[in-house]
């Protein structure tokens, strides 16, 4: 089984947030980054796991820059055999698709797996765009899969249920929470990294159909307002002029 | 600067030498796979170990062990071993690393501490090549796990005066060992002992490899503890245990030997390893502080918890600092005594042993500013920090025998004012000569300074001046009392700490001075900078207090007010807005909501 799992960099879940040149750019000081969770512990874990049972192998492949290089060996200390990383910065969803499906398209993987979403952009495109730049079936927001023969079984939540799908292979999908358990690369894994093979190709032509014009935060929570019950008539005063429920 | 060009100093020189700031390892440096292996440790914990923690220290049976098994499979068992053995011939820096990260494990980091330790390294080091290649891949691989039996009920820091007996049996095929040990770290499930014994009635202890499993063992229940629960404590009883003669570790009487030079290996572990606790608990009272609002706001908001967060984050910053690099410092030693060909275990005994004050040092230092850092904890999470629910609560328990096992902070104290006397009597470490030149500075006219030397160069004044108070104090003090210093024992403990308080001085200031002349200028390194001033400050006016305390202990007269002079003129300090410099440090760590160095 040939597998290609599609993994990005994200910041570590408690970094502390914040922008630069006027609110146009992510602020990436100070901050840790990680294996995108999804891309890692769910779509590169059961990719490992479908190897192991199964036979083949797994690429996973990178767009962007060298600063990407550290968690991509991540990924091959926890057991994929070789990665490729497309030397370009990863501006929008579609840029990255078009990326990964002008190298996967003649590469004849059975499976081509990626995260639901990052945990910055939570686009949750690429998966999908791949698919249909690859003229493949794609299965989103996968939380099991198996596979027999050329035959795959994959169940995702739905409102209220679950949904039971099945398909051939090759397709596209992208995994959410439940499809494997997380594995910490071991020291074993963490040493034979070093002697796999990490290929930097330069970016095919493509370009990215949006722009990020700037970044906001969240507003802040405010805070609770408590009225004495005495004061009946300030709390709907309140309903009605600030929160304007009334 | 390249490795040929470093002028490593021998163990004890900082006192006597200057170290160029490019020459130091700084935790920054840490590799890429480095860093990989940290994280693998903190997923380990994350993962395996806290969800479990209170199971852990309810002892429960079979938990630990399968833990120890978990962690050999990852491969954290033999981070240094050879790779013939097992092993991933990690180097010295590394395995601190690992051993900072795990010691946030609570009890878990005892266990497996005491196992990689003391439970594997006598036999790793002194072991022959069959005892070596029995033992050492299955302790590895966590199949067997082990202990190691050197205290009893009457020989603890007087190690030596053990009482328990090996004597050979009538066919010279056994040793029989008989006796009682105690304070056993993994008894209960260890399948190996590393066991101290004296043969006959020689005056020296031997070592012997012992299968836990032997006829004649018996071990007394699970001590109950006032933390570090979940660690399996127990005595150990010996009677008539029949050792194969081929399972005698070493020669005969140098067990003590053993003893004290895996000790060594032990203290500057220990110092890694509750460094790696201290930042645990300091995250979780930045989040705490964060957390709990009175009066209106989060408490982190104010002075008084800033006051508490910032000298945390800066003693650990400082700690840590100083034994990453006497880490290098072993390593390096360890890579120069290989590559003049001596073999790698005896190398790497050489090379802890080279810097066994070193070791004495960051073990009381480290031990210390973790005891301050989970009192502290407690008192920022208030009522709640008193509570068995809180994480702090564990920590606060859990930390106190730091101070106590690996030998006990006094007795290191001790140690290394004692070992740095040693060494200048045997000519190795010339003491005497420095102190001669400060005795005659004393007599000569103070040096003012130009007045605008930079913030470096000030810092590295005090740090000369540190060095001067403590060869003034320490050269005095042997010379007036000669032999009898050694029965002054509060003399050696005022001036062991201000020699603790110089080394992690100059090893903060060192670390600060390379991230400047390799990173430059940034927000981070201008908070460490503050670190660096904050501890130097505090540093002087200790140093001052302990100083005068040894001097009026012993100096009389016209020459005791010179040295007192001296003391005043080489603590002196140009003010600092102190309050500033940690609220700095706070308020970055309250934003972040993390420690941040």
């Amino acid at each position: 089984m040939k597998i290609l799992v599609a993994i990005s960099k994200a910041p570590d879940t408690t970094s502390k947030i914040s922008f630069t040149d006027g609110d146009t750019k992510f602020n990436e000081a100070g901050v840790q980054f990680i294996v995108n969770p999804y891309d890692e512990w769910y779509a590169l874990v059961r990719a490992l796991e479908l190897k192991e049972a199964n036979g083949g192998s797994v690429t996973t492949i990178t767009v962007g820059g060298a600063d990407a290089d550290p968690i991509i060996r991540k990924a091959l200390a926890i057991g994929a055999d070789n990665a490729v990383r497309v030397d370009a910065t990863p501006s929008d969803a579609y840029f990255v698709a078009s990326q990964i499906s002008e190298y996967a398209k003649d590469k004849e993987y059975d499976l081509v797996m990626t995260g639901k979403e990052t945990i910055d952009y939570n686009g949750s495109q690429v998966g999908g765009l791949v698919a249909g730049m690859l003229d493949l079936p794609y299965l989103p927001n996968i939380s099991k899969l198996d596979v027999a023969g050329t035959t795959a079984t994959a169940e995702r939540e739905i409102q209220g249920g679950e949904e039971v799908l099945e398909t051939q292979l090759p397709l596209v999908l992208s995994a959410s929470k439940g499809m494997a358990e997380q594995r910490i690369p071991n020291m074993r894994g963490i040493m034979a990294a070093r002697a796999k093979k990490l290929e930097v190709i330069p970016a095919a032509s493509g370009e990215a159909l949006t722009e990020i014009i700037d970044y906001s935060l969240p507003p802040a929570k405010s805070a609770v307002k408590l009225i004495d019950p005495e004061n009946a008539a300030d709390l709907i005063e309140l309903l009605h002029s600030e929160a304007k429920v009334i | 600067m390249s490795e040929e060009n470093k002028q490593a100093l021998g163990g004890g020189e900082f006192i006597i030498k200057d170290t160029d700031a490019m020459d130091i390892f700084i935790p920054e440096e840490f590799g890429e796979e480095q860093k990989m292996i940290g994280q693998m440790c903190t997923e380990f914990l994350a993962q395996e170990v806290v969800p479990v923690i209170e199971r852990i220290d309810a002892a429960e049976e079979g938990l630990m062990p399968s833990l120890l098994e978990k962690a050999g499979e990852m491969g954290m068992l033999g981070i240094s071993v050879p790779e013939e053995l097992g092993g991933f011939n990690k180097n010295f820096v590394t395995s601190m690393l690992t051993t900072e990260k795990l010691g946030a494990g609570y009890s878990f980091s005892v266990a497996l501490s005491a196992h990689t330790g003391i439970g594997t390294l006598p036999i790793l080091y002194y072991g022959t090549e069959e005892q070596k290649n029995k033992y050492i891949p299955k302790l590895v691989s966590g199949e067997w796990k082990a202990a190691y039996c050197l205290t009893e009920p009457n020989a603890g820091s007087d190690a030596n005066s053990g009482k328990t007996k090996a004597k050979l049996s009538e066919d010279g095929k056994n040793w029989v060992i008989t006796g009682q040990k105690m304070w056993i770290t993994n008894a209960g499930f260890a399948d190996v002992f590393t066991v101290f014994a004296k043969i006959e009635d020689d005056d020296n202890l031997s070592a012997f490899i012992i299968d836990a499993h032997s006829e004649g063992i018996t071990l007394n229940p699970e001590e109950k503890k006032m933390g570090i629960k979940g660690s399996s404590t127990r005595q150990v009883f010996f009677n008539e245990v029949k050792v194969p003669v081929e399972n005698q570790l070493g020669e005969r009487q140098i067990g003590f030997k053993i003893a004290l030079n895996i000790l060594n290996v032990g203290r500057i572990k220990l110092a890694g390893a509750v460094l790696g606790g201290a930042k645990e608990t300091m995250d979780q009272a930045i989040n705490y502080a964060n957390e709990r609002n009175q009066f209106g706001r989060p408490i982190s908001k104010y002075g008084a918890i800033k006051y508490k967060l910032s000298r945390m984050a800066i003693k650990i910053f400082a700690s840590e600092s100083a034994v990453y690099r006497a880490s290098q410092n072993i390593d390096d030693k360890i890579h120069s005594l290989i590559d003049s060909g001596m073999e790698k275990s005896k190398a790497t005994l050489k090379g802890i042993e080279e810097y066994a004050i070193e070791c004495a040092v960051m073990k009381v230092h480290s031990s210390e500013v973790l005891d301050y850092v989970v009192d502290e904890g407690v008192q920022i999470h208030g009522g709640m920090g008193y509570s068995a629910e809180s994480a702090v609560e564990r920590a606060y328990r859990d930390s106190r025998i730091n101070r106590i096992f690996e030998g006990t902070n006094e007795i290191n104290r001790m140690l290394s004012v004692d070992m740095m006397l040693k060494k200048a009597m045997k000519g190795t470490l010339d003491l005497m000569g420095p102190a001669q030149e400060v005795v005659g500075e004393l007599m000569g006219i103070p040096d003012f300074g130009s007045g605008n030397e930079s913030e470096l160069e000030l810092l590295h004044k005090y740090i000369k001046n540190f060095k001067k108070a403590v060869l003034m104090v320490a050269g005095s003090a042997a010379q007036t009392l000669m032999m009898s210093l050694a029965k002054e024992q509060e003399i050696l403990m005022a001036i062991s700490d201000m020699l603790i308080e110089t080394y992690v001085s100059e090893s903060v200031l060192l670390r600060v001075e390379k991230l400047q002349k390799t990173e430059g200028e940034s927000e981070m390194n201008t908070l460490k900078m503050n670190a660096a001033k904050a501890y130097i400050y505090e540093a002087a006016d200790k140093i001052n207090i302990l100083g005068k305390e040894a001097l009026v202990s012993f100096a009389e007269g016209d020459e005791l007010k010179m040295m007192l002079m001296g003391l005043k003129r080489f603590t002196k300090q140009d003010p600092v807005n102190i309050k500033e410099l940690r609220r700095s440090i706070a308020e970055k760590m309250i934003a972040e909501n993390k420690f941040i160095f």
